[in-house]
């Protein structure tokens, strides 16, 4: 995968990326481990709080009256931004938002710019924009700096290189830093991250950020994060771009007490985040003199007018749904084929890019719930995921091709049959006919099917099917009626 | 008290040894039980896998079926999870009033099978003897959806003569997840894999579930692995008596 852009439009579907991730087995061992450390420290640190219940549910509230008035606090936003000597710029979708970045540090005076961690960038691909116009990003996190010296892609929302081992970061430095003789503790490659980002930090002039939260009373702007490279970022520079979903603002400042709990020990299992930085417009002599705000709505309006689908806009991007995730642990994100990968990948990718860009993500979860139990703010994904499969059924069922979809008919047949009991006699003594040429009786007379033909060949890949019994629960109510007993 | 049985159509179909151990173990409990005969699915493969529109007349053949019960024992978890979760929107997007009210009217009384023992009837030991060792899964929906919490499992404590083994990863997905087991085969086998190595770890003879679904998903491996260790529905196991041989 290493180099290409994770994107949608042209990524396979997920089964088939599956199969490349599940044969990669230190791939899998390293995401197994990284997932395991987080949960447990996350679960520590949520049993700590008395009331995490009651915030978890102040937290939906919270967004949820958000997304009903988002329109109104975009607004207030950018009023207050603007006050406080920000510039605040629209962007409809991905392309528009890319050549509003690309100008605005052109317009700066430098071909470089330094980055803070931003899934809104990698979402529009920003820095391969910003390469096509001759201007180079540097990443600065440092999990995105290996993701970016490695050509490799991130596969977590809040840990992007969690894929990756200290033994192959070490290689990846040793070979992009030309540091043969680096040494492997993790000190060690804390070092010369620090080293090779510090001279990027004092030289270069511009500055790109995302967001975590905008805060619409004030006009400020908050990231949070843990190393201080990304303060760095904020207050080197003498321009700094802000670009932002539109989903990112939040109403009042005071709304913070409430997701600054929530946040930090969803995604890392800390009680706070090392470094919280709220930065509102500019001021002289103290940080950066020009100061961009991009509102990027890409999809988002599409998905607020989706009453069922829209609690996905109430993420706070904390990745706890992919710790929990028992497929995205089995997979590792990349096979996902977006940079929004687990749950809430699944849900949100198929909607800022179209349904039928992303057929099979809806699909990628057994439902099992973890998702929803560990989100910070509530959002039913198993419910959304439902939702999706829905608009991607009606989707394929729709005109002349959908009378050829061989699930579409069995469904349909399915249900004529639950409509009626005569009916679903019927078919379960047509089912057990139908089954006997393909049942073999075991060492104690058991029969069992090891094979099942078309579709219905992946569940006997490594599974045995027991054979029906012989006399349904239904036939043997009515045989014990008869006998009065 | 005067039960009525939805035994599901899984249940029905594949596994009536459960349907027969509820009937046992509630008639030695000394109620009465009735089984609707119109019953057929309450539309779980069809909602979950986006055919909502087929799954629509399921709800109202239920309300129609278990209108007049006094309680309605399911024993399948993620059944009772579908009713639970997904009938009174159904029923909202139908526009149906009427159908609204009957299944807001029902569903206080509709319980899963070891929720109906612990929750409805205040029961942790129903008189059961089961002399194996036992390891149990905590099927997603039961645990998740309808938070049955440790209710199997004190279930099960109460039983004579069994050795309970503790499940590492208990509330880890098998896997299964209906149509997701044939749509991502791969991915489903993976987690699979996790869990029937959690259940071999115990030496246990059997594992048990509120879902025969999960069962069904960890038997086929443990079968296809010729490990010798069964599945077994928990309803089984509190049916078991003196004169079990199994």
């Amino acid at each position: 995968m290493s180099g290409v852009a994770l994107d949608p439009k042209t990524a396979p579907v997920f089964p088939m990326a599956a199969r490349t991730a599940l044969a990669d087995t230190q791939m899998r061992k390293n995401v197994r481990h990284a997932t395991d450390v987080i949960q447990a420290k996350r679960a520590r640190v949520v049993a700590e709080m008395p009331d995490w219940q009651q915030l978890r549910e102040a937290g939906k509230q919270i967004r949820q009256h958000t997304m009903e008035h988002l329109d109104f606090y975009l607004e207030q936003f950018e009023e207050n931004c603007t006050r406080a000597g920000g510039v605040v710029h629209w962007a409809r979708d991905a392309e528009e938002a890319r050549k509003i970045v690309t100008a605005l540090v052109k317009a700066s005076g430098s071909d470089e710019v330094i980055k803070i961690k931003s899934m809104t960038t990698e979402e529009i691909h920003l820095n391969d924009a910003l390469e096509a116009a001759g201007i180079h990003a540097y990443e600065t996190d440092l999990a995105e700096l290996i993701i970016q010296l490695g050509e490799d892609q991130p596969s977590h929302i809040v840990v992007p290189a969690l894929h990756k081992n200290r033994q192959q970061i070490r290689e990846i430095f040793q070979r992009k830093m030309n540091l043969p003789e680096l040494g492997e503790t993790p000190q060690d490659l804390a070092d010369a991250a620090r080293m090779f980002l510090r001279e990027k930090f004092l030289r270069i002039k511009t500055g790109v950020s995302g967001a975590n939260f905008l805060i619409a009373e004030t006009g400020g702007v908050c990231i949070v994060e843990s190393e201080g490279n990304g303060r760095m970022c904020l207050t080197l520079p003498e321009t700094l771009i802000t670009i932002a979903g539109i989903d990112k603002v939040v109403p009042r400042f005071q709304d913070l007490e409430v997701l600054l709990q929530l946040l930090p020990r969803s995604a890392t299992g800390e009680r706070m985040n090392p470094y919280n930085s709220i930065w509102t417009g500019v001021k002289p002599g103290d940080g950066p003199q020009t100061f961009h705000v991009v509102l990027m709505d890409n999809a988002r309006t599409d998905i607020l007018a989706d009453k069922e689908g829209r609690q996905t806009l109430n993420c706070i991007r904390c990745g706890a749904c992919q710790n929990a995730c028992p497929v995205y642990r089995q997979t590792g994100g990349q096979a996902y084929g977006s940079v929004y990968a687990g749950p809430i990948g699944a849900i949100l990718t198929p909607q800022l890019q179209q349904m039928h860009h992303a057929q099979s993500l809806p699909f990628a979860s057994s439902l099992c719930g973890a998702c929803y139990e560990v989100c910070p703010v509530k959002i039913n994904i198993p419910e959304v995921l439902i939702h999706l499969r829905a608009k991607v059924v009606n989707q394929n069922t729709a005109g002349i091709t959908g009378l050829f979809d061989f699930e579409a008919a069995a469904m349909t047949a399915m249900a004529m049959i639950f409509k009626s009991e005569r009916r679903f006699r019927a078919a379960q003594r047509l089912g057990r006919m139908a089954e006997t040429p393909l049942v073999r009786k075991d060492g104690q007379g058991v029969g069992w099917i090891s094979w099942l033909p078309g579709m219905l060949g992946g569940w006997t890949q490594v599974r045995d099917l027991q054979e029906m019994p012989k006399e349904t629960f239904r036939d043997w109510w009515e045989r014990r009626g008869k006998n009065g007993n | 008290m005067r039960v009525s049985l939805f035994i599901t159509c899984y249940n029905d179909t594949l596994f009536p040894e459960t349907g027969k151990s509820v009937v046992k173990v509630l008639e030695r409990l000394g109620h009465s039980v009735e089984f609707p005969a119109g019953q057929t699915c309450c539309g779980q493969m069809h909602y979950n896998t986006g055919y909502q529109f087929e799954a629509m007349p399921l709800v109202q053949r239920f309300v129609d079926q278990f209108r007049g019960a006094e309680a309605v024992v399911v024993p399948s978890s993620s059944c009772v999870a579908m009713m639970k979760d997904h009938y009174p929107k159904m029923a909202a997007s139908l526009k149906d009033e009427k159908l609204r009210a009957d299944v807001d009217a029902l569903l206080p009384r509709v319980y899963e099978f070891s929720e109906f023992l612990t929750r409805g009837l205040g029961l942790v030991d129903v008189g059961a003897y089961y002399p194996h060792r036992v390891t149990y899964h905590a099927s997603c929906h039961g645990l998740r959806n309808l938070e049955l919490g440790d209710g199997p499992l004190r279930l099960l404590k109460a039983v004579r003569g069994i050795d309970l083994v503790p499940l590492e990863g208990l509330e880890q997905c098998c896997g299964f997840g209906g149509t997701f087991a044939i749509k991502n085969a791969e991915v489903s086998s993976a987690m699979l894999s996790e869990k029937t190595t959690a259940v071999l770890n115990t030496g246990a003879e059997a594992c048990t579930a509120c879902d025969n679904s999960c069962l069904m998903h960890i038997q086929g491996a443990l079968h296809r692995q010729k490990t010798g260790v069964k599945t077994v529905h928990l309803a089984e196991i509190l049916a078991g008596d003196e004169g079990t041989t199994r």
